[in-house]
């Protein structure tokens, strides 16, 4: 006689598992991280690249870096000084938490002052994978237009920190900067945004102390 | 430093799929055992799943498992916010995330972020017969 066996399990549990496993990992070395999303070309590893030099003697930053192929952003964060990882995901199209385990164990934990994550440039799949990060970075940029957050709310939702990328470009393309802030705020509490170029470098002052900061507080003695 | 990641598990309906047979799987035998015949999914649209895609994926994997031929019964959860402004709850029209009652930008998600298993039907696995004769009593004797 079949019966009814009413387990309520999140899908992801195994995931979320090995997230938790990172997390104790990088609580454990006083580590603050961030999985850095978005879309392929919006700038995660200029930003990655900027933050690295800018921070150099200040920070020691670990990147593991995640990519369907090659080693590309891997050896442009370590051109600058990082210490970097890099994933290859073969046909996958986001990193998932047993991915970073693998990479964290890659890494001089014992010397970095904060890891970051650079995930694979997708606006869909990265976002249902926690990877056991203190915080989650998507960065969006002017050119990929301001309906994105609405067309793809997976994505945007639970992030902590909104990077508007490519304001040198606001003169030149169409962008409602209200309307996309808003919608991302809307799936969101507690939303910080940030404007910036990371190639003029305007707004890229107020990103470094946002991370400065969260090192900061990670270093402070409990 | 490179790792190459070996399967493409990773492949993202595939990892869902792999993660609700993991799961039922595991429950079924802390049950007792038997044939898993159909499986509540509640998905939500924030979630980003394709039901299809699941549908394929787990026909490959749990083929030769106890739960082979299981239904997929999908329960999609539709993205709805609540107004902080109003407290109405709606869910967003095409192109905006506003309150369409005071058109307020204050809003925060409601329902939608659901990606789990709700339960599941399991038929055990029948008993074995009994044998048809029972054991002779002079087989125990000394």
């Amino acid at each position: 006689m079949t019966r009814r066996v009413a387990v309520v399990e999140n899908i992801t549990k195994a995931n979320d598992r090995l997230a938790a496993v990172n997390r104790n990992l990088l609580a454990a070395h006083r580590l603050p991280s961030f999985n850095l999303l978005s879309s392929p070309g919006a700038g995660k590893t200029s930003l990655v690249e900027r933050t690295v030099t800018e921070l150099a003697g200040r920070c020691c930053i670990g990147v593991i870096e995640g990519d369907m192929t090659g080693s590309l952003d891997a050896e442009r964060a370590e051109a600058v000084g990082a210490r970097a990882v890099q994933i290859n995901t073969g046909g996958a199209c986001h990193l998932d938490a047993g991915m970073v385990t693998d990479a964290l164990d890659q890494l001089p934990l014992g010397e970095l002052d904060l890891v970051i994550v650079e995930n694979v440039g997708n606006l869909i799949c990265p976002a249902s994978f926690d990877l056991g990060t203190t915080r989650r970075v998507v960065i969006a940029s002017v050119p990929e237009g301001d309906d994105k957050p609405l067309k793809y709310p997976t994505m945007y939702r639970g992030v902590d920190l909104l990077v508007l990328n490519k304001i040198d470009l606001l003169p030149y393309v169409r962008f409602d900067v209200d309307r996309f802030v808003n919608a991302v705020a809307a799936l969101n509490e507690n939303l910080t945004v940030m404007r910036m170029s990371c190639t003029t470098g305007e707004g890229f002052g107020a990103w470094l102390d946002w991370v400065a900061a969260l090192v900061a507080a990670h270093r402070e003695p409990r | 430093m490179k790792l190459g990641v070996g399967d493409l598990s990773a492949v993202h309906e595939l990892s869902i799929t792999q993660g609700i047979l993991d799961i039922v799987l595991a429950a079924a035998i802390r049950e007792g055992g038997g044939r898993v015949t159909a499986i509540d999914l509640v998905i939500g649209e924030l979630a980003s799943i394709v039901d299809d895609s699941v549908q394929f994926y787990w026909d490959i994997i749990a083929e030769g498992t106890p739960a082979a031929g299981a239904k997929l019964r999908f329960r999609r959860v539709p993205l709805r916010f609540e107004c902080l402004g109003c407290q109405a709850t709606f869910e967003p029209a095409d192109g905006t995330f506003a309150c369409p009652h005071c058109a307020s930008v204050s809003v925060r998600v409601n329902a939608g972020d659901d990606l789990r298993i709700d339960g599941f039907d399991l038929e055990p696995e029948p008993e074995d017969a009994p044998p048809d004769d029972k054991p002779d009593d002079k087989e125990c004797q000394p």
